[in-house]
């Protein structure tokens, strides 16, 4: 089971038909809150403020696509980090834990663990040899027009999953906490994303991310010291209150991990997919230099490992005082623990801020994702490929906006579209590939000298489509969505066949089709990889 | 070619040291790092009964370990930033320094051999 990932909870909340009211807590989870609708209205207003501001410095490509390269390390850092920490990481930890117990711990330590893995590999050396994409780093040497193909693939694909699974569960959420139809909650979320990336770019989708991961540290931190209040300020008081009531068995390893492969794999999937999320990686070209780059990666690491270490207290304290029988009777798959811990706590006015710090996270995230996305259309394959790298004057940042609003159109109607699907496998999928397809090759990239055209590009596409192919054969396709008896292939996340594949594959054929003047392009980059840009 | 091809060759084998350096020290901290997520994780999925030994009131010891893999990346990140602050920022600037020089040095030659 361990597969599912927190989001899995957005599968529930779309078999779910209606809210119905907890037998154990009265809530005002899903009807029509105006103190909820209020402090989303507050949001959009100031967002789309800070965009209008955005919009008269956004004139460029450069601007657009990396807010100029004029992002201080705390700025990125706080970016960073509202980049990923998404409503499944909030709603769908804190709702596993108060469910499930210790299992939700594992998420909590694997959501982070990429990013020191990210600075120590990555940081530097990205910024060192890219301007806008991930693909400058592994097109920075080899013949431009296949690698960037294969990077446009694997990128997009990571982003469409990643974009359907926060579509639909913005869709779900929203119409639980607010009681708004879905379909309206994902034609808003569509909007306001297409509003920020459209007309602010980088630097009004890089203040979203800041004021939504200061809105989401200070609503759980809030949260977390109301719970620790009533336990003596002491974790080990609110663990020991669990366990009394629910048995020492919620302080364990449970269930959730029945097939140790498929915890091998998640483990893979976590710890090498951030480092190859493309809105992610896009975010230390916003910044000046390596230095700051790195700093920000610190940053962002405190900032995240905070939150997932208060996702617990949020577990627990859901756990104890609200208890899992109320929050299942709400949503099957716990995610409205948070909320309701919120409301129990805090009456309907804090209710209504946690609610809108959902939904201003979903916003955020999407926003990041359809960035990126955007660039890889117009950088990646118009201007390096359509235009062999010489854009006419201008031309690179209106394919850049035309490619937003289409990826904003899309998200909306595959949000639509996947209503009340199982969302988890997306997110796995969305990891798996960013871990097979991007990472690979960008390390290699950057440090194998022998890395060859041939060989960056099959590694890229080699690792999309096997993601791709095994995910579809894999028990969540194959059983959970498709109701057969029995999958293809055992494991629900490929990664720890596709990572290995993808490595091999771009050693392999590296090998066997090496580029003509690969030292030449090499020596001539070497001292801009190593020393940075001039 | 410039003339002055023997300089910046030195520069380029200072700067593959210092290069092979943080390479070294990052891939034994990412080493360092997937030993302990993997570490926990296959406790995890191998020896569940291991990680529900109680150590005292409210807490086990899979709880403790699970927080430790967070702090454990806190200290690793930390661990580097400060030796990239110390040891490989000022090593790199002395780098640069020595490759703006020698440009200086090119430009000023160029500039005498030009009539």
């Amino acid at each position: 089971m361990i597969t599912t990932l927190p989001l899995l909870v957005l599968q529930t909340v779309g078999a779910a038909a209606s809210p119905a009211t907890g037998p154990a807590m009265h809530t005002a989870i899903g009807t029509p809150d105006r103190t909820a609708i209020a402090f989303f209205g507050v949001f959009i207003a100031l967002t789309l403020g800070i965009t209008y501001w955005a919009a008269r410095r956004t004139n460029t490509a450069e601007h657009f696509y990396v807010a100029g390269s004029s992002v201080t390390a705390g700025q990125n850092g706080f970016a960073l980090a509202g980049d990923y920490m998404s409503a499944a990481s909030f709603l769908g930890i804190a709702g596993l834990v108060s469910t499930s117990g210790f299992d939700g711990l594992i998420y909590s330590t694997g959501w982070l663990v990429g990013w020191p893995v990210v600075l120590f590999l990555i940081a530097e050396p990205l910024r060192n040899l890219g301007r806008y994409t991930f693909a400058d780093v592994v097109a920075a040497r080899l013949d431009p027009v296949p690698v960037r193909i294969g990077a446009a693939y694997g990128t997009l694909a990571t982003i469409t999953f990643y974009l359907i699974a926060q579509m639909v569960g913005a869709g779900s959420l929203i119409r639980l906490l607010f009681g708004i139809p879905y379909e309206t909650a994902v034609v808003i979320v569509g909007l306001a994303m297409m509003a920020y990336v459209l007309f602010g770019g980088m630097l009004a989708t890089t203040w979203v991310q800041i004021v939504k991961a200061v809105l989401l540290l200070g609503g759980a931190s809030l949260l977390a010291v109301l719970v620790l209040s009533r336990f003596q300020f002491d974790p080990r008081v609110l663990f020991a209150a669990a366990a009394a009531q629910y048995g020492t068995g919620v302080l364990n390893p449970g269930k959730l991990v029945a097939n140790p492969y498929d915890a091998l794999s998640l483990g893979l999937a976590l710890m090498f997919g951030t480092a190859g999320l493309p809105h992610i990686l896009m975010r230390f070209y916003t910044v000046p230099d390596a230095r700051t780059a790195r700093r920000s990666v610190f940053y962002a690491t405190g900032l995240i490992g905070f939150f997932y270490l208060m996702t617990f207290i949020l577990g627990f304290g859901a756990m104890v005082l609200v208890g899992p029988d109320a929050i299942k009777a709400v949503d099957a798959g716990g995610n409205m623990a948070a909320p309701m811990l919120a409301e129990l706590l805090g009456g309907r006015p804090f209710l209504g801020f946690i609610a809108a710090v959902a939904f201003a996270t979903i916003l955020a995230v999407v926003a990041g994702l359809a960035l990126s996305g955007a660039a890889a259309i117009s950088h990646d394959l118009w201007a390096s490929v359509v235009r062999q790298g010489n854009p006419r004057p201008g031309e690179e940042l209106k394919v850049a906006r035309l490619a937003t609003i289409a990826l904003a159109l899309l998200a909306m109607v595959l949000g639509i579209a996947f209503k009340g699907q199982n969302v988890a496998f997306m997110v796995g999928l969305a990891f798996a590939i960013a871990a097979s397809a991007n990472f690979p090759a960008l390390v290699l990239s950057v440090f194998w000298r022998r890395t060859s055209t041939a060989g960056a590009t099959a590694s890229m596409v080699l690792g999309t489509t096997s993601t791709l192919v095994l995910i579809a054969l894999s028990p969540a396709v194959q059983i959970d969505l498709l109701h057969k008896t029995d999958a293809f292939f055992p494991l629900k996340n490929p990664a720890l066949i596709t990572i290995p594949l993808s490595f091999a594959t771009g050693v392999l054929v590296s090998l066997l089709f090496p580029d003509r003047d690969a030292d030449a392009r090499y020596a001539a980059l070497e001292t801009r990889l190593l020393l940075g840009a001039d | 070619m410039p003339p002055s091809a023997p300089a910046p060759s030195a520069l380029l084998l200072a700067t593959r040291v210092l290069a092979r350096q943080r390479w070294r020290f990052a891939a034994l901290l990412t080493l360092c790092m997937v030993g302990v997520y993997f570490g926990f994780i296959g406790l995890v999925a191998f020896r569940p009964t291991l990680l529900a030994t109680p150590l005292g009131d409210g807490l086990t010891l899979g709880i403790v370990l699970g927080a430790l893999v967070i702090v454990a990346a806190w200290l690793l990140t930390w661990r580097y930033v400060s030796w990239a602050n110390r040891v490989y920022d000022p090593a790199l600037l002395a780098l640069r320094a020595t490759q703006q020089a020698a440009r200086d040095a090119t430009a000023t030659n160029n500039a005498r051999e030009t009539p």
